[in-house]
């Protein structure tokens, strides 16, 4: 047991850090007031690796590992939570390219991604009626020749308007084969046929462009398709389980930020005489959310070294976003509380905390689906 | 950063866990029921190693770690919350000051024969009208010729009616603004040292407590732990390991729980399926499984920070403070995948949750933990 990151992890870990402190803090509030980011900062992530953190050097990649990358997405987060979520989907295409792609696949699209410089990776799985069950998805992928003709829509695609390449799960197989009969594609994001909808308008997360997508004849080459016919189904999970890791970490990010305001707004502001810190109603929460905010740590590095080991780690996974992601909320909740009417208003961060933070319980995979990956784990 | 357990670890606690099912689980209601100490076990615990896990194997003890020990904890205390807490009195609460704190001739005379469970030892800190607050301690300790002499009384002293030494603080300088404490080794059969019977208690029935008394109680210098004046750190540096035997405590007796919940969901019909098939049912047991692990990590990290000489007063609470409401949810909750029968005496969940109760009382209540921890946050 070693609960400290290895000379590497911190060294990927303080490169986070100063980066968010330097580059990304000071433009956070704005980020999330025009809803966009600036993709110099895309960029710089790619010069520090960041995009590609669990990649193979070979591959562009920084080839540090998980927890390198788990505890980058936290240091990203705590500075903004949109290009922590950005960053850590990019990673996560990569990563499932890298891993279930042959090898003109993962040289043409895994360094570009790691670059940052070409677009984003992105996740094309959730449909309009197909969120938390994919067996229920309705896109189809029609061979033609040499061809796929993929034909449907999809939602809530982070980053779907900035891609460089997506990757798209489309039906195969008729709708009977429920999760069987499904495969992935990876599609470009100038791709003819695909149709770029336009960016919802979200509480939170506001710098991170989510978009609804259509596919209309939308025609790739066979070579395009990822992993085998019916793999689908089978990345889409891996993918999922990985990704909860960076949720886990996105979500502890935040609620490290949140709790760092509240410490120091807590020493400031005063009432009945005191600062408010002198205050055990204020005190007590402060300890709450401390403690959750280090179980939600542990749990998320837990499941990034099971991972990095190459154990099983979806029930940990589950567990860590599960948890860091309810925790994220209760602390950000807190936040605003302990600023009083300030954490109401945009003039302190903790409100944008709180937005930012709400949506961890409801992407990849919401808590309820977690609930039953960990059930499902502790009934088998 | 690794997450595993070393070989010798996984040893111990298979060894623990192995011999809780055997010799102490099924015995588990019946030292409930009847409030019995249970001796029998306490001898064979003491065979284990299981009283001086951590003290090195020359001053009596098991000579492993304190992740170790977390481990034995939690396996015994999964068993038997009581024989949990005796043991975790006996190994952080006496032998780990008089180990930290102690001379050679206290090593020797007294740590090794409590260390290898030949004797049992106990701790005296709370009293009737001074529990989380050690400034207002009535027992004081007045000087005399060769050592101190002793007056007031301790209470909710686990281990208390049965224990050969109590380590015992008392003030000794009440000229300053803040009293200043010292701490004291007393044998049993010392005179002026007396013991109360044993207290009633909502759960933990076979650990028994009571109050003590010191009545012109003559303590030697050789008896003085850690230096006169310095007894309120003794007892803050011994609560910082405590805690993590309280909150693997507190795991254990709520997997204890969470594993009953789960065989009894895959059992229990209603609506024509087994109850895990609900998924009332199966987010229960999913926010079980997951609080228990965030605890097990907390409490971990602890022992591991404990292990390396670092500074672990804030990492302790926040492992007590979570463990420990954790296990009062967690066992609220297998009595209600239960149902009536969680609430019969007939299946161990009902005993789980009064177990659990205490600990989020003693070794520092959850208020005295969230004080520490906001205090260390807003240094």
């Amino acid at each position: 047991m070693n609960f400290e990151p290895t000379e590497t992890q911190a060294l990927i870990q303080r490169a986070a850090r100063d980066f968010a402190a330097r580059v990304v803090l000071p433009i956070a509030a704005e980020i999330d007031a025009r809803a966009t980011i600036p993709p110099a900062v895309v960029r710089a992530l790619g010069e520090l690796g960041l995009m590609a953190v669990n990649i193979a050097p070979e591959l562009g990649g920084s080839g540090a590992g998980v927890v390198a990358y788990a505890l980058a997405v936290q240091e990203i987060a705590r500075a903004c939570a949109s290009i922590a979520v950005t960053m850590s989907v990019t990673n996560m295409v990569g990563e499932a390219i890298a891993r279930f792609g042959t090898s003109a696949q993962a040289s043409h699209y895994c360094p570009a991604l790691a670059r940052g410089d070409e677009g984003l990776g992105c996740f094309a799985l959730s449909e309009p009626d197909a969120g938390s069950d994919p067996g229920a998805m309705v896109t189809t992928a029609r061979r033609d020749g040499a061809e796929w003709v993929l034909d449907g829509a999809k939602q809530w695609i982070s980053g779907g308007s900035a891609a460089r390449v997506l990757i798209v799960w489309a039906r195969t197989g008729p709708p009977e084969t429920g999760t069987k009969g499904i495969a992935c594609f990876l599609v470009d994001g100038n791709a003819a046929g695909l149709r770029v909808g336009r960016p919802e308008d979200k509480m939170g997360l506001r710098g991170s462009s989510t978009v609804p997508l259509e596919f209309a004849s939308c025609r790739v080459p066979a070579t395009a398709m990822l992993g085998s016919e019916n793999d689908g189904f089978k990345i889409a999970m891996m993918a999922l389980d990985g990704g909860r890791i960076g949720i886990g970490a996105q979500a502890v990010g935040i609620a490290r930020a949140a709790l760092e305001e509240s410490v120091r707004y807590a020493k400031d502001r005063r009432t009945f005489g005191a600062p408010i810190a002198e205050h055990q109603a204020i005190q007590w929460m402060l300890a709450d959310m401390q403690t959750r905010i280090d179980a939600a740590h542990l749990l998320s590095m837990r499941a990034a070294a099971m991972k990095e080991a190459g154990r099983p780690f979806s029930r940990e996974a589950a567990i860590a976003k599960l948890f860091a992601s309810e925790a994220a909320i209760a602390v950000c909740n807190s936040a605003v509380q302990i600023h009083g009417g300030y954490g109401y208003t945009r003039d302190f961060a903790a409100e944008r905390h709180l937005r930012d933070a709400r949506v961890t319980t409801i992407y990849e995979g919401t808590s309820e689906i977690q609930r039953l990956v960990i059930a499902r784990s502790a009934l088998a | 950063m690794d997450f595993e357990l070393t070989d010798e670890q996984r040893m111990i606690r298979d060894t623990a866990r192995e011999f809780a099912a055997r010799e102490v689980a099924p015995k588990a209601a019946e030292l409930d029921k009847n409030a019995r100490w249970p001796s029998e076990i306490l001898t064979k615990m003491a065979e284990l190693g299981l009283f001086g896990v951590a003290i090195p194997q020359e001053h009596g003890g098991a000579g492993m770690d304190t992740l170790s020990y977390a481990l034995a904890m939690e396996e015994i205390s999964a068993a038997c919350a009581s024989c949990g807490v005796i043991m975790s009195v006996n190994n952080s609460l006496f032998c780990d000051p008089v180990y930290k704190f102690g001379n050679d001739d206290q090593k020797k005379r007294v740590l090794a024969p409590v260390a290898s469970g030949e004797k049992l030892g106990c701790f005296g800190l709370t009293e009737p009208m001074s529990g989380s607050d050690a400034q207002t301690m009535v027992t004081g300790a007045e000087r005399t010729a060769g050592g101190f002499i002793l007056n007031g009384a301790k209470n909710w002293i686990t281990n208390g009616p049965h224990a050969d030494w109590i380590i015992v603080f008392a003030v000794t300088d009440r000229s300053g603004p803040k009293v200043k404490h010292t701490a004291f080794l007393v044998e049993r059969g010392t005179p002026g040292f007396t013991q109360n019977a044993a207290d009633h208690k909502l759960g933990i029935h076979a650990a028994h407590s009571c109050t003590v008394f010191f009545e012109n109680c003559k303590v030697p210098d050789a008896n003085i732990v850690g230096k006169v004046g310095d007894g309120f750190k003794v007892a803050m540096a011994t609560l910082d390991g405590g805690r993590i035997g309280i909150a693997c405590q507190a795991i254990g007796i709520a997997r204890a729980a969470f594993e009953k919940s789960v065989a009894y969901a895959k059992e229990r019909k209603s609506f024509g399926v087994p109850i895990a098939q609900h998924q009332a049912i199966q987010f229960m047991l999913a926010d079980m499984a997951t609080q228990i692990d965030a605890a097990r990590l907390l409490a971990w990290r602890a022992a591991k920070m404990k292990d390396q000489g670092v500074r672990h007063t804030a990492e302790s609470a926040m492992a007590k403070l979570y463990a420990s409401e954790m296990a009062t949810r967690v066992t609220h909750k297998a009595i209600q995948v239960h149902g009536g029968y969680g609430y019969s005496t007939e299946f161990p969940v009902e005993r789980n949750y009064r177990d659990a109760r205490i600990t989020e009382i003693y070794e520092g209540t959850s208020e005295i933990q969230r004080i520490v921890i906001a205090a260390n946050l807003l240094r």
